[in-house]
């Protein structure tokens, strides 16, 4: 949240009429501030389409008028005005379809009264004001967003509230909250760009019309609702982890930076904390997923080789992250209640982590967080993970042993992966290089493929 | 905001319920009905007849066809409605979660945001 000030302190200060400076001024609005201005367009009126889309127009004016006129003292207070009149005049459109038709004077009349009725709009119009000089005539300057109050967590308690179907509400919150375009969220879920255009259309007016409140549910109902938002966001990181290799960087830190956002306007969830700890704890190693030496100059991830993570280098891990992840999950903790599921995962991302530090992974901590994650949040996957430890302590058999039973994982890829490592460590080298095969048929990601078809590779060859 | 919950259960007769149970139904309802009330929120309600009492008319190429029973002939019924003034959809679904025929074991309540209402024959927007 400090960062965020921080760079909201810079905008302010860039005061000057000079182009570049304007359109990174705008640039950098539209990053730190587009969920907090959809959030309070849409909190009054349950319309986000409408409010995205004045916020667009608001942006687009600002990216015209900005350059000439200097950039505001405040340049959210400004958009969020702009946007508001623009709101307002879409409802008088509105309004005057659905009513008898009004000639153009007295339209023009009740539009004036209803900027100069406002409580925070200024007499003349925002787009007079700028093309006056934004710079030398600000009656803005007195509007602080930042005093106006946050409504994101409201937001994100619409996106996932249970009205909406949970597959729609991570891809809604990465287009409202964090403004990314259907277009690229289309490319992260892998469904064809007219699909999800049309499935967030429709939970937007859903939104609208069945009257879904922006209100953060009260302690009673708080337990009940928080899970689907926690998952939600969840889902942003691992959609945003994992991005295709054509899919920018920068989407992994806003998942981020949305955990951190929703622990911080809850300040006292631990489950949110353990979240917010969790995708800066895997954020921290996200670089070294890949080998980036050795796909130098290749533009495409795709291209550079995957590295499981007990091969990483850990000075490659970024270790402002390990520590920022590891403050939020002594956040986390309350004396006297257990671990909740994110904390739990949180805590094994954190003593893989720790081999940054220690030089050696605690196998035995890991054994003992993986029981307790599948006795709170029991899933195939932290079956899986745990077997896969109990194989580095009591050896590849005892941990073959522990896999669940093909039938129930049949289509899982990490059951396979797991399998065939262990097979591989056992020497069982002709079924692990099967299992490998079939791990490496699995993925959709091209860099673990070749990964695992190199060790089906090696695993032939020792067959041989 | 007007909302309108749909009550669907399975139908019950007189019989297959018994005095008791039947009592207890009626009483539940009651106390909905005037929980609803004393609130400030039904602007209606009805309980309906079992949908063996029903008359389903179908339009069939310019002919109409008089049918006896429901439209959908399924195992849980519409048994009745509710009309509540609310301001957003979580008000509507707690009201929702009170309605008797949540306890049948089986059913459900759709809870239906109104579009328009007539207000002496005319129609009205809902908002």
């Amino acid at each position: 949240m400090n960062a965020e000030a921080d760079d909201a302190d810079d905008a302010r200060a860039a005061g000057t009429p000079d182009p570049a400076a304007a359109a990174a001024s705008v640039e950098l609005a539209a990053r730190v501030s587009y969920g907090r201005l959809v959030a309070l367009l849409a909190a009054s009126t349950g319309d986000l389409a409408l409010a995205e889309d004045a916020l667009a127009g608001a942006f687009e004016q600002a990216l015209k008028t900005w350059p000439d006129a200097g950039v505001p003292d405040n340049p959210e207070g400004w958009l969020l005005t702009v946007a508001r009149n623009r709101q307002r005049d879409a409802w008088k459109s509105a309004e005057r379809r659905l009513t008898a038709p009004l000639d153009d004077d007295a339209g023009a009349a009740r539009s004036n009264a209803g900027s100069a009725g406002s409580d925070v709009a200024p007499r003349a119009r925002p787009d007079a004001v700028a093309s006056a000089g934004a710079a030398s005539v600000d009656p803005l300057a007195d509007l602080d967003p930042f005093a106006i109050g946050d409504k994101r967590l409201e937001l994100l308690f619409v996106c996932a509230h249970p009205a909406i179907d949970a597959a729609v509400r991570t891809p809604l919150m990465l287009q409202v909250v964090l403004g990314f375009e259907s277009a690229q969220i289309a490319t992260a879920f892998a469904v064809p760009p007219a699909a999800m255009a049309q499935r967030l259309v429709r939970a937007k007016r859903r939104i609208r019309d069945a009257r879904i409140p922006f209100a953060v549910p009260d302690r009673r109902a708080m337990p009940e609702r928080l899970p689907a938002v926690l998952e939600a966001v969840y889902g942003c990181h691992a959609i945003t982890w994992r991005a295709p290799a054509d899919a920018p960087d920068s989407m992994a830190g806003e998942a981020q930076y949305l955990a951190v956002t929703l622990a911080a306007l809850l300040e006292h969830e631990t489950e949110a904390w353990g979240l917010a700890s969790l995708v800066t704890l895997s954020l921290a190693r996200r670089g070294s997923r890949v080998d980036h030496e050795a796909g130098a100059g290749a533009p495409a991830a795709a291209s550079r080789p995957f590295i499981p993570l007990d091969e990483q280098d850990p000075t490659t891990w970024d270790a402002a992250l390990i520590a920022e992840g590891g403050e939020y999950l002594r956040r986390a903790s309350a004396p006297g209640r257990p671990p909740g599921r994110f904390q739990l995962e949180a805590a094994i991302e954190a003593v893989h982590c720790d081999r940054r530090r220690m030089g050696v992974t605690d196998w035995a901590a890991l054994r003992t967080l993986y029981l307790a994650l599948n006795g709170v949040a029991p899933s195939l996957g932290a079956r899986v993970a745990l077997a896969a430890v109990i194989g580095r302590i009591d050896g590849p058999d005892a941990g073959l042993a522990a896999l669940p039973p093909e039938a129930d994982a049949s289509t899982f890829q990490p059951w396979w992966a797991a399998r065939a490592d262990l097979l591989a460590r056992a020497g069982r080298a002709p079924e692990a290089s099967d299992a490998f095969a079939r791990a490496a048929e699995l993925t959709d990601d091209e860099a673990v493929r070749a990964h695992l078809l190199a060790r089906r590779d090696e695993a032939t060859g020792r067959a041989d | 905001m007007r909302y309108t919950l749909l009550l669907h259960y399975p139908e019950m007769t007189a019989d297959d319920l018994g005095p008791e149970a039947l009592a207890e139904g009626q009483e539940a309802f009651s106390s909905y009905a005037a929980t609803l009330h004393s609130a400030g929120v039904l602007l209606g309600a009805e309980v309906l007849q079992p949908s063996s009492s029903t008359t389903t008319l179908r339009a069939d190429g310019g002919t109409v066809q008089v049918q006896d029973g429901p439209f959908a002939d399924t195992k849980d019924q519409l048994g009745g409605t509710f009309v509540i003034d609310v301001p957003d959809l979580d008000t509507a679904i707690e009201w929702a979660k009170q309605a008797p025929s949540m306890d049948y074991g089986a059913g459900g309540v759709e809870v239906r945001p109104g579009a328009v209402h007539t207000v002496d024959g005319v129609w009205t927007a809902n908002g």
